[in-house]
């Protein structure tokens, strides 16, 4: 097989969609009015964004009104939990979420900690899954917010957040979930949820970068966290990024159409490289979920064998994945939520995501699984925590 | 993010494996970031005549342990105890400064194996 380009990590980001790109060009060129503005210029400005909000309400079930555009997922993130644990700090100061939470989440709340929130950050079981019970048992008469992710970014564990819902509704406590991963993978309906907030991002539904959005119930009690010139209704200010908004907007439309397809290619594109990945490598553990997982996530640990490595040798053939080593991170630690599910640091420190989108196809399944034992077993050859016995049976 | 240099030991490491009769082992890991390092040696008349490695790490640990076999292969033990992290990142041509920690371990773990010769030779 010759040298290929394949990108398997959606999960960072994922490429412009063409219908995208082009429903926002005009907004980058000719269109480059501030929908602030009163004149021509800002009236086409502004029914662009009015249409584009239109799109993310219909696509989360909400009402146009309840949604507000950020300058990026983890802004919307920031916005939800600051913005509710600051206009409730009357009522109480506890704030309820899960160890696995994107850092958008993790780091928001151990600022709040420092501004004197507590905060109860549950386990999750070694699939990755919270129980809605150690939720409710969690909540006291000073809890204002709960935030679970819908979806994990590193495992693709999907959260029981109807379940969550119910509870948060029967005990009158705000619920938040981060869909970032969720959306365009996962139906999402915010009454049937029972969420009063929720976030999206554009880039990772082939989306433009740099533009989020916020889904905020109406009624509920939220502090701003960006002041100026009143733009989203008083609630989010600074000029619009009009083409990011606009192609926000397109996305989550695409997301939710081609919804079903998209999952069902994920699915068997997801399968076949799990399966391949079992049957020709020993000493492999699939981490997440087997079945309540994002249709395009593959973690793999292969044991003995560090991410990095594994990733720059994947990246000499062609292949571009991303780790949760602590190799990669920069912090020296591994990977929170690997660690989260119970993994050793060696375990954690030998993983690798795979996470697919629509670019990919069942070629590019057929040569990550043609190239990746024979990298295992390379890096395998150089580590001390492994040795092949006579007879090829393999011991530790 | 690596220069050619390290790219190259990361793809083709030099003195890899395991010496069965080693004068000298030694193995050191990062409790940091978690990764390993073992190093055997083969020594004649105070000179390491042999070494090799196996490491459990990034590309950074593993092409700092190739080009430190390299640099004391042939060494007298007090050339090789004087080998600083700072020589084997200078001769790789420089690492990322996130990177640093995980070639340390090649500096350690020459220690620890040239310790572990004069303490069996000790005995
Ligand atoms: C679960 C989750 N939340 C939040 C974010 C942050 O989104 P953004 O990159 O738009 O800030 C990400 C992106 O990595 C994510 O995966
Ligand atoms: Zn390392």
């Amino acid at each position: 097989m010759e040298k290929r380009r394949i990108y398997v990590d959606n999960s960072a980001t994922t490429p412009i969609h063409p219908q995208v790109l082009e429903e926002m060009m005009p907004y980058l060129t000719e269109s480059y009015g501030n929908p602030s503005s009163i004149h021509f210029f800002g009236r086409e400005a502004r029914k662009a964004m009015d249409k584009a909000r239109e799109r993310v309400a219909l696509g989360l079930g909400a009402k146009t009104e309840e949604i507000y555009f950020t300058g990026s997922g983890t802004e919307a993130d920031n916005w939800a939990v600051k913005g509710v644990a600051f206009a409730n700090k009357k009522k109480g100061n506890h704030i309820i979420t899960t160890k696995i939470e994107h850092h958008a989440i993790l780091h928001t709340c151990e600022y709040l900690e420092k501004q004197g929130f507590d905060v109860t950050y549950l386990d999750v079981d070694e699939y990755g899954l919270v129980n809605p019970d150690d939720v409710e048992n969690a909540i006291n008469d000073r809890t204002i917010l709960i935030s679970v992710m819908f979806a994990n970014n590193e495992i693709g564990t999907i959260q029981p957040i109807e379940e969550i819902g119910k509870i948060a509704k029967k005990r009158a406590v705000y619920f938040h979930t981060d869909a970032v991963q969720a959306m365009g993978n996962v139906d999402i309906n915010v009454d049937k949820l029972g969420v009063d907030l929720l976030s999206i991002s554009g880039h990772k539904i082939m989306g433009p970068k740099g533009i989020g959005a916020l889904y905020v119930r109406k009624g509920t009690r939220i502090d701003n966290l960006i002041h100026g010139g009143a733009q989203e209704r008083k609630r989010r200010s600074g000029t619009e990024n009009v083409a990011a908004v606009v192609g926000m907007g397109k996305a989550v439309q695409l997301a939710v159409e081609n919804l079903d397809q998209h999952v069902r290619k994920m699915t068997s594109l997801r399968d076949a490289l799990i399966d391949g990945i079992k049957e020709r490598i020993p000493h492999v553990r699939l981490n997440g979920h087997p079945s309540q997982r994002l249709a395009n996530n593959v973690n793999f640990s292969f044991e003995f064998v560090e991410g990095e490595a594994l990733l720059l040798s994947l990246d000499m053939e062609g292949i571009a994945a991303s780790s949760g080593s602590a190799c990669t991170s920069g912090s020296l630690d591994p990977s929170h939520v690997l660690l989260a599910i119970g993994l050793s640091h060696e375990t954690a420190h030998g993983s690798l995501r795979m996470s697919l989108g629509e670019i990919n196809t069942r070629e590019d399944i057929d040569y990550i699984l043609d190239k990746l034992p024979a990298i295992v077993e390379k890096l395998r050859a150089l580590s001390p925590l492994f040795k092949q016995c006579e007879g090829g049976k393999v011991s530790v | 993010m690596y220069n050619e240099t390290v790219m190259e030991h990361f793809t083709n490491p030099r003195n890899v494996g395991e010496i069965e009769d080693a004068d000298g082992v030694g193995e050191v890991g990062s409790p940091q970031c978690g990764d390993i390092m073992k190093i055997f040696l083969k020594v004649e008349d105070n000179i390491i005549k042999d070494i090799k490695f196996k490491t459990f790490g990034c590309a950074s640990a593993i092409a700092s342990s190739s080009i430190m076999t390299e640099m004391v292969k042939g060494r007298t033990i007090e050339e090789a105890l004087a080998l600083t992290n700072k020589d084997v990142v200078d001769a790789l041509g420089g690492l990322p400064p996130a990177k640093v920690h995980c070639s340390v371990l090649a500096e350690q773990a020459i220690r620890a194996a040239i310790e572990d010769y004069r303490a069996k030779r000790g005995k």
